[in-house]
């Protein structure tokens, strides 16, 4: 008998635990319907950035601005636009593109900077069609005088503001530098989140050694990151009420599968679709079907958290023992 | 029907009409008319149709004259055509205009009317454009309003139509093409009223058509030709009944009425003015004046020039006129009068008895206003005036002090009948804060009113970096008409405070007036900060100051720099012209408008900057007397020139006007090096040299645009006498035991940065800093300013003792190009320095109209300068279209007078020392020690001649620096060698003649604006292609290869310098035509002008810009002359184009045309690649055949 691979993500009922997670890939519409194609349950659109629509209409600005009513006979030095989809347009006419080009739930991304813009972008991509909403939450937070205790309690605000304002499930994406995580998790839950992505990377800032300079550099996961949020998943399984998306690492079907055990609701991918292409979609929910099968799995539902903090055999390895763990079994090999 | 009035320009006012009766538009840009192409080529590019429904179609053409044959074209085809144009574009039109009006040919051509250059080009407005096309057979009308300007398009349009005759619609450039005024807008219904189908419908079917084929336009011999042209004449005769039916109609629909001749004054007036154009209103304000005075005079403002109408003319004049003064604003120099004065005398002379005045009037004439001189009411008082004396001039100036030929009327300058309900303001700002474009939206805001009028005029700066603004708004209860600057404001300001320190901002301060100033710091201690003048005046005239730190306030806001909401807010809240929160809310309502396409985030910001601006302005209590001790800076030092200090001064201070005509040169020659006395110090961070890291490269001045990175070498004098300059042991390959000291000039940088950039060198302990790092100027003024002046009395290094094929050597050499007003980051300048550091002492330049030539060469000072020994570039502008032949010329010219120097030195030669004159007849000149050995000769010879008083010898004395070789370089933009001047510069290439031709390949007309040229690639944005140009750039460099004896380089200097360099000593060795392309970055690309050196790289490494270059000599045997400099393309177009807005912009506002024309744009860079590669192999010429001769 063929497993059962439907998984339910924010109150949405999915095809199978296998989403695409936010990045390039998903923008194209091509794209997006051969991932479709291929099997892929849902995708989440690529992020919104307030920071980024801030800055784009501020050069905008300045590029009309620059060298303007300055000399008498070049009074300005571009065309009026009829239109230049300033500010959100653009993104939001892609994803309602996105939307109607494929029959899977499209989940919109938000990262936001002010209070005002993470309410209004959330409202526009709900108006847009998406399914649900990730708000994609990351950021550096160089000033010492600014307390991890503040910096959490504004993320609370923030969910609790977002989630008043619209009616579509509300994810939250995010890394994993938080000491309590756990605690954040629940309180997060408890504002309104539907759903916890764990975790987001970042585009750390890389040194260029020809040039001596510091440029960003974003490079694609390796399996090996799944290990973190399998852990965070596993952990909070059963502790808080929302569901759990489990991201970075998601290479193979093996992975998914350990995801799904540890107590993922779906797994998230990206890198691996970069690397071989949509098709890759197929491979994953197969391989993960095969080893259901294999395994005597009837549906995800019974193989969510099977391996979770509260129903593995062993789950203080999950904790700190589990470093030692690994260390204990790395030296059995050696001489 | 009644209409919302709207707040446009005159160019605005009129492209209106112009676009919504035509259906085929041909445009060419050129200052003050591009606005109305613009506006046309933006309209048809959104689809907004025409009053018949219709899309009108735009084509930019290569030049006036080709837009005029395309206007003809599309006539002869039977479209509604139409074209815009002004001056020379005009003069250019000429030809196909006799054509037009020869075939009775319906249309109307839109004139913003300005000065046909002579001794010098003025972008500003008069009639000697329009006057000079007189004769074409055109029907002209004046239009003397922004209001008119609208209405009499309409009129010309609807009388063309009715007669035939083409018409010339034409109105003031800038001061009516710019001026910002309230006016009621005339609708399609109207428009299709006045253009009636059958007319167009007769038009169409006069059009050539090979169903009913007809022959137009047939070569006539003596015995018809006159004939057939006395055949139109009836049509002529009907113009003036048809023009003022068109008028009386008008006047129907719309309520507003119009003469062809048109009087204002004393219904009994005894001496009246003839005008015509914008010049009218100041007339009509002064006889108002005179006429409450009890005084019989009045104005007759001339609609219909041509065809003169003689009874209409007469008619308008009241019958007891007894002295006429007309005014014409042109000159024609030799004639017995200007044009408007002989058509007076003329049609008095002519007038049927009995309508005449009672009594035949004196007449005299008179010249105002040439490009755009003010022309006041007191001027106009000041006709008046000369009429009522009892021997008045027959031809006078007014407007002037002509102490020369003494032709100049004086006028009272306290005559200013200025309405007591209007309220007047002038701004000073910067171009980039935003000044000029925030006092248009006031203008527009005060016009939102149903019961207020307002007005706005903008005058601009001679520089393009760190250019000033200067706006006059006029606002009241009733139509303002005032064509003339303010000169008592109730309200200034000063949008920033260094201004206070160089310019006298109050100097047309009302008494009781108010005074916002733009000024950093705490309120409380402006005052002490403020030059003594500004004291003092703000005392004298019990003026109120108020303060507001706008670039905090704007900061604060996420603005910027942009202060110009939060000075436009504390304008309103002072001015009062609305009530505060009305007005508040009235700029709120108008950032909404005008911001909202360009973001949420724009608007956003803008409103907090309103809701801050006021809480940040605050009263300066003033004291009852000054306490400063600074006073304003002297516009020039006091060691500059004695023309520089009688003539230069008072430009630059802005009080040109009071110029004598005897203070002017006769013929427009000035002298140059004129730059270096203008010390505008606009920059706010000045690049500053570390000696300790620097390489000695040479980048820093190689790539600063205005020359004010400046290297120099002295020997090492082991401490003793070393110049008072940082300095460190010089490491070239030359030269030993020397010092090299590098030095910014800090009152002529403009910080643009882009030294700071190209700095390869950085200190190991922190990258960040380089060996030039831009620190604030006000922390190292002081003793930079020092530094300059110790390193300028350094000695220049001999030209022959440095490596001029290096970069860091030909950076050791003089500029003779210094402290242009070009933008900040120009891309093109530094060409232009390196040109003069390599050949400046010998070379002479022919420059086309354009960026160049008016950085180059736009009073009130010029960058083109000289040597200590005074040799320098000797410069000269002609026009735009012919830079290539004037070019061609000048090597002609200077060829002869070589000639006959060698002749007669050939003649002379037994009665010369030695060897000299054998010597000086076979020098070869193959480097700088060569050149330095023919001027010693040159000495020699001059005194071996002096005293000699045969012809021959005093020949050959005025003629022997000839024998030193002249480098002509024929300098332009891309608009000129691939557009207008390109069928020049084709036929100059052909030649064959030893020419340099240097292009400044902006890919765009910078000057005016950004409009499309052939070199605009493809996918990119500019005006006149507003959807991405859908084809690709013409290749110059291979068109002129074909030739096959060009030298062709194309070079990007912070690509590869040395292949640069190189290439310019290559290109002036070449003993025949050279053809350098060089890319520059401009403003109208869209990109951060500090790093324009790493755009030109990455236009590089994708192969959007090879380098390449092609060497005839190179090209007999078996060699290759085609070499590419730069390797193959590494990264994709597309990487590139992310960076400049000029395409990143089409990837925004229409996403699939963007993808779509990047492809095309990839491919068009790998398929020119393509076949460079292959043109690496190929021999040029046939091994044989060459062997063979």
């Amino acid at each position: 008998m063929t497993p059962d691979l439907r998984t339910g993500y924010l109150g949405l009922t999915l095809k199978n635990p296998v989403v695409i997670s936010a990045c390039p890939l998903t923008e194209r519409i091509d794209t997006l319907q051969k991932l479709e194609e291929h099997g892929a349950a849902a995708a989440v659109f690529p992020s919104l950035f307030e920071e980024q629509i801030e800055r784009e209409e501020m050069e905008l600005h300045g590029l009309y601005e620059t060298g303007a009513e300055t000399y008498g006979e070049s009074l300005s030095y571009f065309p009026d636009m009829v239109d230049y989809n300033a500010g959100s347009t653009n993104y939001l006419r892609m994803l309602e593109l996105a939307v109607q080009s494929v029959g899977i739930p499209i989940i919109g991304s938000l990262n936001g900077v002010s209070r005002g813009g993470w309410v209004r972008f959330a409202r526009s991509i709900e108006d847009a069609g998406a399914a649900a909403l990730e708000l994609n939450v990351y950021g550096i937070f160089p000033d010492p005088a600014r307390t991890a205790a503040d910096v959490e309690a504004e993320l609370v605000d923030l969910v609790t503001a977002v989630r008043e304002r619209i009616s579509i499930p509300l994810a939250v994406k995010l890394p994993p530098f938080f000491t309590a995580f756990a605690n954040l998790a629940t309180r997060l839950a408890d504002a309104g989140a539907d759903g916890l992505v764990l975790f987001n990377r970042f585009v750390h800032a890389d040194i260029d050694l020809d040039t001596l300079r510091v440029a960003p550099n974003l490079v694609l996961s390796e399996p090996f990151e799944s290990r973190l949020p399998l852990m965070w998943v596993a952990l909070l399984r059963g502790r808080v009420s929302a569901s759990l998306a489990a991201t970075s690492g998601v290479h193979a079907p093996a992975d998914v599968v350990k995801l799904l055990l540890s107590g993922a609701d779906v797994t998230m991918t990206a890198s691996a679709i970069y690397r071989r292409g949509p098709e890759h979609v197929r491979t994953l929910v197969s391989g993960l079907s095969a080893w259901m099968t294999e395994n005597e799995y009837d549906s995800v539902e019974q193989m969510k958290g099977s391996l979770s903090h509260a129903h593995a055999p062993d789950p203080g390895v999950f904790e700190r023992v589990g470093y030692m763990r690994t260390l204990a079994s790395f030296s059995r090999w050696m001489p | 029907m009644t209409r919302r009035p709207v707040t446009v320009d005159g160019n605005e006012a009129c492209a209106s009409i112009a676009y919504r009766v035509n259906e085929v538009i041909a445009i060419y840009p050129i200052t003050p008319a591009s606005p109305m192409g613009e506006l046309a080529d933006a309209w048809s590019n959104a689809g907004r149709v025409n009053a018949f429904g219709v899309v009108p179609r735009v084509i930019e053409m290569q030049s006036e004259g080709g837009a005029a044959g395309a206007v003809h074209g599309a006539l002869q085809a039977g479209a509604l055509t139409t074209t815009f144009t002004a001056s020379q574009g005009l003069l250019l039109m000429l030809p196909n205009m006799f054509k037009i009006a020869g075939e009775l040919t319906p249309t109307v051509f839109h004139i913003a009317a300005r000065t046909v250059a002579t001794h010098a080009l003025s972008i500003f407005g008069d009639h000697s454009d329009v006057n000079a096309v007189r004769s074409s057979g055109w029907a002209m009308l004046a239009s003397s309003s922004v209001q008119e300007a609208h209405d009499m398009a309409l009129v010309a349009h609807a009388a063309t139509l009715r007669s035939r005759v083409p018409f010339l619609h034409f109105f003031d450039g800038f001061r009516t093409s710019h001026e910002v005024a309230k006016i009621s807008v005339v609708g399609d219904d109207d428009i299709r009223a006045m253009i009636a189908p059958e007319l167009v419908r007769a038009h169409r079917e006069r059009g050539l058509d090979p169903d009913a084929p007809v022959l137009r336009g047939s070569a006539q011999n003596p015995d018809v030709f006159f004939q057939a042209r006395e055949a139109a004449s009836p049509f002529y005769d009907a113009v003036p009944s048809i023009t003022a039916e068109a008028m009386a109609e008008f006047a129907t629909r719309t309520g507003r009425r119009y003469e062809l001749f048109e009087y204002h004054g004393h219904p009994d007036a005894e001496r009246v003015i003839v005008i015509m154009g914008s010049g009218r209103d100041a007339a009509h304000h002064a006889a108002d004046v005179l006429v409450d005075r009890g005084e019989r005079v009045g104005v007759v403002t001339v609609r219909l020039y041509r065809p003169f109408d003689t009874e209409a003319f007469v008619n308008a004049l009241p019958r007891t006129t007894t002295a006429i003064a007309v005014l014409d604003r042109t000159k024609e120099p030799g004639a017995v009068g200007e044009p408007l004065y002989q058509d007076v005398l003329a049609a008095l002379s002519e007038a049927t008895p009995g309508t005449a005045p009672a009594v035949r009037p004196s007449v005299i004439g008179g010249r105002y206003g040439l490009a755009s001189k003010e022309f006041t009411p007191a001027m106009a008082a000041a006709v008046f005036a000369e009429l009522a004396v009892d021997t008045p001039k027959r031809h006078f100036t007014i407007g002037i002090t002509d102490d020369v030929s003494h032709s100049s009327l004086r006028w009272d300058r306290g005559f200013r009948p200025e309405p007591a309900d209007e309220t007047r303001a002038i701004f000073y700002g910067l171009g980039s804060d935003g000044t000029v474009g925030a006092n248009k939206n006031s203008v527009r805001i005060i016009n939102e009113e149903p019961d207020l009028y307002a007005q706005g005029y903008f005058v601009y700066d001679s520089r393009k970096a760190g250019a000033m603004t200067t706006s006059h708004l006029r606002f009241g209860p009733r139509l303002i008409r005032a064509p003339y600057l303010i000169d008592q404001a109730e309200f200034v300001a000063c949008h920033q405070f260094e201004f206070l320190s160089r310019l006298d901002v109050l100097e047309h301060a009302a008494p009781g007036g108010t005074f916002l100033l733009n000024a950093s710091g705490p309120p409380e201690r402006v005052w002490d900060a403020l030059p003594l003048e500004v004291q003092s005046t703000i005392i004298d005239r019990q003026l109120r100051v108020y303060v507001v730190d706008a670039h905090r306030v704007a900061e604060e806001a996420g603005l910027g720099g942009r202060i110009n909401t939060v000075m436009q807010t504390c304008f309103f809240a002072l001015a009062e012209v609305l009530p505060r929160a009305v007005a508040l809310e009235r700029i709120r309502e108008a950032i909404r408008g005008t911001y909202g396409k360009r973001g949420e985030s724009i608007v956003r910001k803008n409103l907090a900057a309103v809701d801050a601006a006021v809480d940040g302005m605050h009263e300066v209590p003033v004291p009852s007397n000054p306490t400063a001790t600074r006073r304003r800076r002297p516009a020039v030092p006091d060691t500059a020139p004695d023309f520089v200090q009688r003539v230069t001064r008072l430009m630059i201070e802005g009080r040109g006007d009071l110029l004598p005509v005897s203070a002017m040169p006769v013929d427009g020659t000035f002298p140059t090096g004129t730059a270096r006395y203008e010390k505008r110090g606009i920059a706010r961070e000045l690049p500053i040299w570390d000696p300790e890291i620097c390489i000695d490269c040479g980048l820093c001045a190689l790539v600063c645009p205005h020359a004010a990175i400046r290297t120099k070498v002295f020997p090492d004098g082991n401490g003793n006498g070393r110049p008072a300059v940082p300095s460190k042991p010089f490491s070239g390959r030359v030269l030993p035991e020397h010092r090299l000291s590098i030095q910014v000039a800090p009152d002529d940088c403009t910080g643009c940065g882009v030294c700071v950039d190209v700095c390869p060198a950085h200190r190991k302990e922190a990258v960040r800093h380089k060996a030039i790092n831009m620190l604030p100027r006000a922390d190292v003024l002081t003793r930079e300013r020092a530094q300059y002046d110790a390193f300028l009395d350094i000695p220049e290094i001999a030209r022959r003792d440095v490596p001029l094929a290096t970069i860091q050597g030909s950076q050791l050499l003089e500029p003779l190009f210094e402290y242009s007003g070009a933008c900040a980051g120009c891309g093109e300048t530094p060409y232009l320095k390196l040109l003069t550091q390599l050949f400046g002492d010998r070379i002479v330049v022919a420059n086309a109209t354009g960026c160049s030539s008016i950085f180059g060469g736009n009073l009130p000072t010029t960058p083109w300068s000289c040597d200590r020994a005074g040799r320098g570039p000797a410069w000269a502008n002609s026009l735009f279209e012919d830079n290539g032949e004037f070019g061609l010329g000048l090597r002609l010219g200077i060829d002869h007078k070589a000639k006959v120097a060698r002749e007669r030195l050939s003649r002379l030669a037994p009665e010369l020392p030695g060897t000299l004159a054998s010597e000086l007849l076979t020098a070869s000149f193959d480097d700088e020690a060569d050149l330095a050995r023919q001027r010693e000769r040159v000495e020699q010879l001059r005194h071996a001649l002096a005293g000699r008083d045969t012809p021959d010898a005093a020949e050959l004395l005025t003629l022997a620096d000839q024998l030193v070789p002249r480098s002509v370089w024929i300098v332009g933009g891309d608009g000129w060698a691939y557009d207008i001047g390109f069928g020049g510069l084709d036929h100059v290439l052909a030649s064959g003649e030893n020419v340099n031709v240097l292009v400044l390949d902006t890919e765009v007309y910078s000057n005016t604006g950004g409009q499309a040229s052939k070199s605009t690639p493809r996918a990119a944005v500019a005006k006149f292609a507003a959807g991405g140009k859908p084809i690709g750039k013409k290749d110059l460099g291979m068109l002129a290869m074909a030739y096959g004896n060009v030298y062709v380089a194309q070079i990007a200097i912070g690509a590869n310098p040395k292949q640069a360099v190189r290439s310019f000593l290559d290109a002036a060795a070449y003993p025949g035509p050279s053809l350098l392309i060089a890319y520059c970055q401009c403003i109208a690309h869209g990109l951060d002008m500090t790093k324009g050196m790493e755009h030109q790289k990455a236009a590089v490494e994708t192969g959007y810009w090879p380098l390449y270059h092609f060497d005839p000599r190179r090209a007999s045997g078996t060699d290759h002359p085609f070499r590419v400099d730069s390797r193959a393309p590494k990264r994709r177009f597309e990487e590139f184009a992310a960076t400049e807005a000029r395409f990143a912009m089409l990837r925004r506002s229409d996403p699939e045309r963007a993808a779509e024309l990047f492809a095309l744009a990839q491919r068009d860079i790998d398929v020119r690649w393509h076949l460079y590669e292959q043109m690496v192999g190929v021999e040029r010429s046939i091994p044989d055949s060459e062997t063979a001769s």
